[in-house]
């Protein structure tokens, strides 16, 4: 069967579509709908998009790609994010990664076996001031060591 | 001092309407609404002498007079949430706590041009701050401060909050507006400048959170209460953000033009652990790195940084200790720079990556003496080789790390290794 959204996610595709002035100002909100749903963005679902919006699978495949926060493959349940830019460089970003990476038995890049969780390092995420730190899905954790890094992964399944 | 942009910060519940509001919240919009002409509103934040807080600093009353005012098409005011600049984290901060006065502040931006849709394009990683400013819209459309015929006027305005997706180089503005078209997030050439040609072709005016944010207590207080604050040609409050190897790091509010040195040492507590200070960035990271020495006699105001030789920026200061490697932080922003280069034009796409890689080599012990200049050539090759200010804020820091800190890039060449480290271990 051909990939759609559910009827909820299409009252809310109507939704955001009629809030903006022109339909391909949406595209960003509507791939939002689309991973939510999906979990990602392949193929199938970016052609799914373009069908949507009126646009080629082409124009919708270049603003996925342009962007960080699509993700065009599977990932794990808990995406961490731990940022590599100066400031929490300088506050010991790269140990915090290099502990996450033994904890998970995984690269950058990586999730593990179990689908709990992938692991990618990010630029400056704008918490500077409470380096070193990391994202996991939507939420910041901030001030990290390695005990502290510990205890969050932990209550994460 | 008298605190303007964080004056509210610590209060709790302050991002829920009625707290913001018992606070005399929107006062200002509706006394705008009710009683000013939108010529009468430019003119107001003219004699403020408020400047954009982005990290242009280009007067912000100017930059809505640019919009014409019998254009038969739409217009647009969007608020600039998009922070990314490395070092900068003081959006963020006004978004998740004071977002309805971010809010006051685009309202009154977008009656001042006449445009009756505004956008808020906010930084898609900040989701909390996202769903701050969604709620803070959603009880000003309840409230009627916002909507159709407000206070009974005949003036309509929307407001969108907009999630970005992740991409340094929608933080410039018509990349922000190519991203917020639909398209990928690419800059486009100025002129036409976005006041006459922006959102999909319409009078546009891009304005940064702090700017916004300041517009509330400026119609509260009088433009001559905020222009009485600061420097001649830097007026009013500024936000820094501290970070890096300093002992209370986060958000400071300044009057323009406050001693760089007394707010490192006195306000923000110094470096820590006995350490002595090497170099401070001053204005996020693409501005020029400064030498201790350097800052002797600079103030936090947008001349006199520029006379030091670098930009105040978005006044994100990164504090280094005399146990940073310059070439390790050097390589660091331009990877950020390399990974963030949107790939349009051709100095700036393969540039960045030149660079990064040469830092890349120096910093593991493979780099020549030839590298040094080479990177000084590839730098000046980019700047204003570009379509948008991008290639310059990645080939400023790169030549400022190397001009400033030569003796210890010469060093990691000839010894092959981190000299910094060597003398720690």
């Amino acid at each position: 069967m051909a990939l759609e959204f559910s009827p909820e996610t299409l009252r809310r595709f109507a939704e955001t579509v009629a809030r903006y002035p022109k339909k391909e100002a949406a595209i960003l909100p509507v791939l939002y709908l689309a991973q939510q749903e999906f979990g990602h963005l392949g193929p199938e679902t970016i052609e799914y998009v373009a069908r949507l919006m009126e646009q080629s699978p082409a124009q919708v495949q270049g603003v996925v790609s342009f962007y960080t926060m699509f993700n065009t493959k599977p990932i794990g349940r808990h995406h961490i994010q731990v940022c590599r830019t100066l400031s929490c460089a300088l506050g010991g970003a790269e140990q915090i990664s290099a502990f996450i990476k033994r904890k998970l038995g995984i690269d950058i890049g990586q999730t593990t076996a179990d689908g709990r969780f992938t692991l990618s390092e990010v630029e400056c995420l704008a918490s500077c001031g409470t380096a070193p730190m990391m994202q996991i899905n939507d939420d910041y954790y901030e001030n990290l060591d390695e005990a502290k890094t510990e205890k969050i992964l932990d209550a994460l399944k | 001092m008298e605190k303007i942009l964080l004056r509210n910060i610590d209060v709790p519940e302050f991002h829920r309407l009625a707290t913001y509001e018992s606070a005399g919240g929107y006062r200002s919009w509706r006394r705008v609404v009710e009683t000013m002409k939108p010529a009468e509103l430019i003119e107001e934040v003219k004699a403020s002498g408020l400047r954009g807080r982005g990290g242009a600093g280009f007067p912000t009353g100017m930059k809505w007079s640019f919009v014409p005012k019998d254009s038969p098409k739409p217009k647009y005011l969007v608020c600039n949430a998009d922070e990314s600049e490395p070092g900068t984290f003081k959006d963020r901060l006004l978004l998740e706590r004071d977002p309805h006065a971010v809010l006051e502040g685009t309202l009154i931006a977008a009656y001042a041009i006449q445009s009756h849709t505004a956008f808020i394009y906010i930084r898609g990683e900040l989701a909390f701050a996202a769903t701050r400013l969604e709620n803070a819209v959603a009880e000003t459309y309840q409230a009627g401060l916002i909507g159709k015929n407000i206070f009974g006027s005949g003036y309509d305005l929307d407001v969108i909050v907009h999630r970005g997706a992740g991409a340094y180089i929608c933080g410039e503005e018509t990349a922000l507006l190519s991203s917020l078209e639909g398209s990928r997030g690419w800059p486009k050439l100025k002129p036409p400048f976005p006041a006459t040609h922006g959102l999909f072709g319409c009078p546009t005016v891009v304005n940064n959170v702090e700017t916004l944010a300041a517009l509330p207590w400026i119609l509260q207080r009088g433009a001559s209460a905020y222009a009485a604050l600061g420097t001649e040609k830097s007026k009013g409050t500024k936000l820094f953000s501290v970070s890096g190897h300093i002992a209370k790091p986060g958000v400071y509010e300044l009057e323009m033009g406050y001693p760089f040195k007394k707010f490192l040492e006195e306000d923000c507590g110094g470096v820590p652990n006995g350490k002595k200070l090497k170099g401070v960035i001053p204005g996020g990271a693409s501005m020029p790195v400064l030498r201790p020495e350097e800052i002797e006699k600079v103030n936090l105001d947008y001349e006199s940084v520029q006379a030091a030789g670098s930009l105040l920026g978005s006044g994100g200061v990164i504090v280094m200790d005399e146990t940073t490697c310059m070439v390790q932080a050097a390589w660091n922003l331009a990877r950020f720079f390399a990974h963030e280069s949107c790939g349009q034009c051709s100095p700036c796409r393969e540039g960045c990556h030149w660079m990064e890689k040469i830092f890349h080599r120096i910093e593991h012990g493979e780099g020549e003496t030839a590298d040094l200049d080479l990177i000084l050539n590839i730098s000046s090759n980019i700047m204003g080789n570009t379509i948008c200010p991008f290639g310059d804020a990645a080939a400023m820091p790169a030549a400022a790390f190397i001009k400033k800190f030569r003796d210890e890039f010469e060093a990691h060449i000839a010894e092959k290794r981190c000299t910094v480290r060597r003398e720690l271990e």
